[in-house]
């Protein structure tokens, strides 16, 4: 027996509970990764727990508040979250299928979140340098290890937005090019919103 | 097959939705918002404005109220029934996320305050 | 140029460990052998090994899991004779550095790479087709998990051959898991198998969450989805919400092992009681993991043999929803022994029982569908009510030990031995044995022989209580866990009676493997040639046994709850629809490439070969990035193809 089917019009009683028939691609795609994110944060929030709990354990070694540079930190927030809006105007030129804005405000991303790494990387290399590395207390381990996996989590990004800028270079705004984009902002601006997380907790309470 | 997301009206979170201005203005004012909240944020954390036991409090108020302008002005996310699956999801995550951190936080404090 | 890999890692002195080596290498080099000189290779490439099919994958994933099981079993075997040998002045024939690594080789082996597997198996075999459509959300990446899992899987059975396995116990606490105490390859293998397999794992659950709620046959709304794919969800809920922290605490582990960090260790500030928090914040929700893809087989199974809808099926679908919330609230009774408050300790012993109550509303629910229902008592419907009668035994003495002054007398004791194999046999494996009885036929195309079913269900029930009641006995007696040596003889005679219960389990297994063999050997007496051979509810039912590659040539249009049920009760006539080319994924060797990185790459971090690990990495990264740029991933299937496949299978439903 074959189900016989009829020409299937979605109707509004049907949409409102989920009956419209599988999705589009680009929503299939676009919910997955931010499932995805979500099991990121939620990857964070086991290394923020830790933080939570180690942050008062320096073992006779240094604390947060001598350690912390704010003027740096601030800086960082601000590439962060500048290059989140240029990510955004990125976005909104691929949609209007203007590939020159896309790459200029993809430079701008890039070059903002660059920046961010080189203040990140500084700072961990100067406190390695002072004898504050990561193996030198069960708090220095947290802070290495929360900021640590965000920043490679930027680096991740990075890498993925030069890829991303290759194919739109040689492959152009097409259909499944631009789902790849829509996760890659998908993924900036999470990165912003963990980052929140960590400058207010680790920096900005660390330091009382 | 892609054009059809209108047509079923299905939302996630991220997706430009053809309304060009509201969106440039939407990144614009998100980033004004989360710049504010940041420099309110670096204050309260660095002054005397709060009274110094509500800091952590305050800062908390403020990363909240910060993530929620990213995820409303640069995710768009909304309320309507296009997002609801969306909004199921990230409760979900953030109960997790919250059951952790303070489910950690007080269960450790109390093995410390007992054993110690 | 090896690290510290040498030729000493080999067990030569060890005869034990080097003959089952020795025979699985027999065994994996004869079966090598056989494909190779029969030619089958291109055949394994093109059908299994590059398949993006979720029914190929499930039954990889089934195949994976009973494999494991029959190592899994093996090492259950040993620890319960060990234990009934080895009492007073006998010292057994198990050194304590073996039986210390072989149970927690069976506890790890069991979770992950048996348990796991059979409950990710039929979720993927049965969910896209109960939801009428033609695959998950992201073929590939389906692919990609299963490989993964698998790569963890060999590289923890590499660890039998090529150095050791951890004698931590399965849960790796420190400080015993750190470098100081363990400073071998044993917990390194450990914690890279799970990582691996983690990472497989977690995007299973990213898969099906998307499959479940983006994917739908149209006209299927929320409430008008079977059970199964409800448990589904949640049970990938909680995969997504749980399994990122294990991955964060595992990584914090191998930090301090590998780069001196203090999150763990006994000096320099680190808190060894934050593992404990976490990795139970994590393993609480796993067994619910485990748990609700079953609940959801016995929902299925009762009401196809009753014949009846399945009683109260909104207040499954919140019981289901209330378990998932419900299963991150519990973590902590599985320390309240490690120095907590009363009021601490309180909240979660309460919370514990009450997560008891959604179950009790399904244990109703399936007794109120099989009452005045035609019941059929086939293999699935025997799994199912010894489900009920054990799992709730199970149930009770958890919630037992929900109680906290209970729990700091029967703390790791062999009663919570009992308790846990109570619930995780009764309802896990009694679950996904009802599964594979009742779904084979739709994989396979024909059905499993009943005779051999029956047998393994009487041995698998009797031979799980002789095997396992002694324990609460036992364990009230003062008994703990992971004894290599028993020193009170008055032990020994329920330890003999367990160690009959191992072996009647082992009857069991055997009964199944003879199962499959006849049911193999006579299958052309039992074909299933309708695609519907018990009298299904749910829109698997309505496919050939087994479906075509695309699953339904229409997607279904589904206006009820059961709506197999009622197209049937309907009469839906063959009406000949219109068929339209049909777009499929194509095959593709990404997820056994990564994964063959992926296991080169775990092997050298555990051996600390920094240059092949450095290489591994790259190169499953390479390879993801290829995978990121192709774009030719689709084929297409002519409707005259269509047409001529979908009437071949009507002519065969026609003559049978």
């Amino acid at each position: 027996m074959t189900i016989a089917t009829t020409d299937f019009v979605p109707t509004e009683l049907a949409r409102g509970r989920g009956g419209g028939g599988p999705a589009p691609t680009r929503v299939v795609v676009a919910y997955g990764f931010w499932i995805f994110l979500l099991s990121d944060f939620v990857l964070f929030s086991g290394l923020f727990g830790a933080y939570a709990v180690l942050s008062g354990n320096a073992a006779g070694g240094p604390s947060g508040a001598e350690l912390f540079n704010f003027r740096n930190v601030f800086i960082e927030t601000a590439c962060l979250l500048f290059s989140s809006y240029t990510c955004g105007l990125g976005a909104l030129a691929a949609e209007r299928r203007q590939p020159g804005g896309f790459l200029i405000f993809s430079a701008f991303t890039f070059v903002l979140g660059a920046a961010f790494l080189f203040i990140e990387g500084s700072e961990f290399a100067g406190l390695v340098g002072a004898g504050a590395g990561p193996s030198r207390s069960a708090f220095l381990s947290a802070f290495f290890t929360l900021v640590g996996t965000h920043g490679a989590h930027v680096t991740c990004g990075l890498i993925w937005l030069l890829y991303m800028v290759a194919q739109v270079v040689a492959k152009g705004l097409r259909p499944h090019v631009l789902r790849r984009l829509l996760c890659f902002s998908l993924f900036w601006h999470a990165l912003d919103i963990i980052w929140v997380g960590v400058f207010t907790m680790v920096y900005l309470m660390g330091a009382r | 097959m892609d054009g059809d997301d209108r047509v079923f009206g299905d939302r996630t979170p991220g997706v430009e939705h053809y309304e060009d201005t509201a969106n440039f203005l939407s990144y614009t004012a998100g980033l004004g918002f989360a710049l504010l909240l940041t420099i309110a944020s670096f204050v309260v954390a660095q002054t005397d404005l709060l009274w110094a036991p509500g800091v952590a409090v305050g800062l908390v108020v403020l990363a909240f109220a910060q993530i929620g302008v990213h995820l409303v002005f640069f995710l768009h996310l909304g309320s309507g029934p296009d997002h609801t699956n969306n909004i199921v999801a990230l409760a979900f995550g953030v109960m997790v996320v919250f059951l952790v951190i303070v489910g950690s936080i007080w269960i450790i404090a109390n093995l410390h305050a007992n054993m110690m | 140029m090896l690290g510290r890999l040498s030729w000493a890692a080999i067990p030569f002195n060890e005869p034990l460990p080097l003959l089952s080596a020795a025979a699985v290498a027999i065994i994996a080099l004869g079966v090598l052998g056989i494909v190779t000189v029969k030619g089958w290779w291109p055949y394994l490439w093109r059908e299994w090994l590059t398949s993006v099919d979720h029914k190929r994958i499930g039954v990889l994933y089934m195949c994976l899991g009973l494999i494991m099981l029959l190592r899994g079993f093996a090492d259950a075997i040993m620890m319960r004779s060990q234990q009934a040998i080895a009492v007073g002045h006998a010292q057994g024939y198990l050194p304590p550095d073996h039986y210390d690594q072989i149970f927690s080789a069976h506890g790890t082996i069991m979770i992950f790479f048996v348990a796991m597997p059979l409950v990710i198996g039929l979720m993927n075999v049965i969910v896209p087709l109960q939801l009428g459509v033609r695959d998950v959300a992201f073929p590939v990446l389906n692919s990609v998990s299963f490989w993964l899992t698998a790569s963890g899987a060999l590289l923890i059975n590499a660890s039998l051959v090529i150095g050791n396995f951890a004698r931590t116990g399965w849960m790796g606490y420190p400080p015993l898991s750190e470098l100081p105490f363990s400073p071998d390859v044993g917990v390194d293998y450990y914690l890279w198998s799970l990582q691996i397999s983690g990472i497989g794992t977690l995007l299973t659950g990213v898969n099906f969450v998307t499959t479940i709620l983006k994917l739908r046959a149209p006209g299927m709304t929320y409430f008008r989805m079977p059970v199964f794919c409800w448990t589904a969800l949640a049970a990938n809920m909680l995969v997504i919400a749980a399994f990122p922290i294990l991955t964060a605490t595992f990584a914090m582990l191998l930090l301090d092992r590998y780069l001196g960090m203090h999150f763990f260790t006994n000096d320099f500030g680190g808190n060894q009681m934050m593992y404990v928090n976490l990795f139970w914040a994590w393993g609480h929700p796993e067994v619910y993991i485990l748990i609700l893809p079953a609940f959801g087989i016995y929902s299925e199974v009762i009401a196809t043999f009753s014949g009846k809808a399945l009683f109260g099926y909104r207040s499954m679908v919140l019981a289901t929803l209330g378990i998932c919330v419900l299963s991150f609230m519990v973590w902590l009774h599985h320390f309240f022994t490690m120095g907590a408050g009363a009021d601490v300790n309180a909240f979660f012993g309460i919370m514990s029982t009450v997560i008891a109550v959604p179950t009790g509303v399904k244990v109703f629910n399936w007794l109120f569908t099989l009452y005045r229902g035609r019941i059929v008592f086939t293999t699935p419907v025997l799994f199912s009510i010894g489900f009920m009668v054990t799992f709730v035994i199970g149930g009770m003495t958890g919630v037992l030990l929900a109680v906290p002054p209970v729990d700091f007398v029967l703390h790791n004791s062999v009663f919570l031995v009992a308790h846990f194999h109570n619930v995780i046999i009764g309802g896990v494996l009694f679950g996904a044995l009802a599964g594979y009885n009742y779904w084979f036929p739709k994989v396979f195309g024909f059905t499993l022989d009943e005779g051999w079913g029956k047998a393994s269900f009487w041995c698998w029930l009797i031979g799980f209580y002789l095997a396992f009641m002694p324990l609460y006995v036992l364990g009230l007696m003062g008994m703990t866990r992971r004894l290599q040596h028993i020193s009170d003889p008055s032990w020994q005679p329920l330890l003999l009676v367990a160690e009959a219960g191992a072996v009647v389990i082992f009857l069991g297994i055997l009964c199944q493997i003879a199962q499959l063999a006849v049911s193999i050997r006579t299958r052309r007496r039992h074909l299933d040639l309708t695609g519907d051979p018990w009298g299904g509810r749910t829109l698997e039912w309505a496919t050939s046994s087994p479906p075509p590659a695309y699953n339904f040539a229409v997607l279904p249009r589904v206006e009820t709850i059961d709506a197999f049920w009622e197209f049937k009760r309907k009469g839906l006539a063959a009406v000949e629809p219109s068929y339209e080319a049909i777009e499929m994924p194509r095959n593709s060797p990404t997820g056994i490439v990564i994964a063959f990185f992926a296991v080169a790459t775990g092997f050298a971090l555990i051996w600390h070969i920094w240059w092949l690990a450095i290489l591994g990495l790259a190169a499953a990264a390479v390879t993801f990035l290829a995978f990121g740029w192709s774009e030719d991933r689709q084929r297409e299937i002519p409707a005259s193809e269509i047409a001529r496949m979908e009437q071949a299978r009507l002519g065969l439903r026609g003559a049978a």
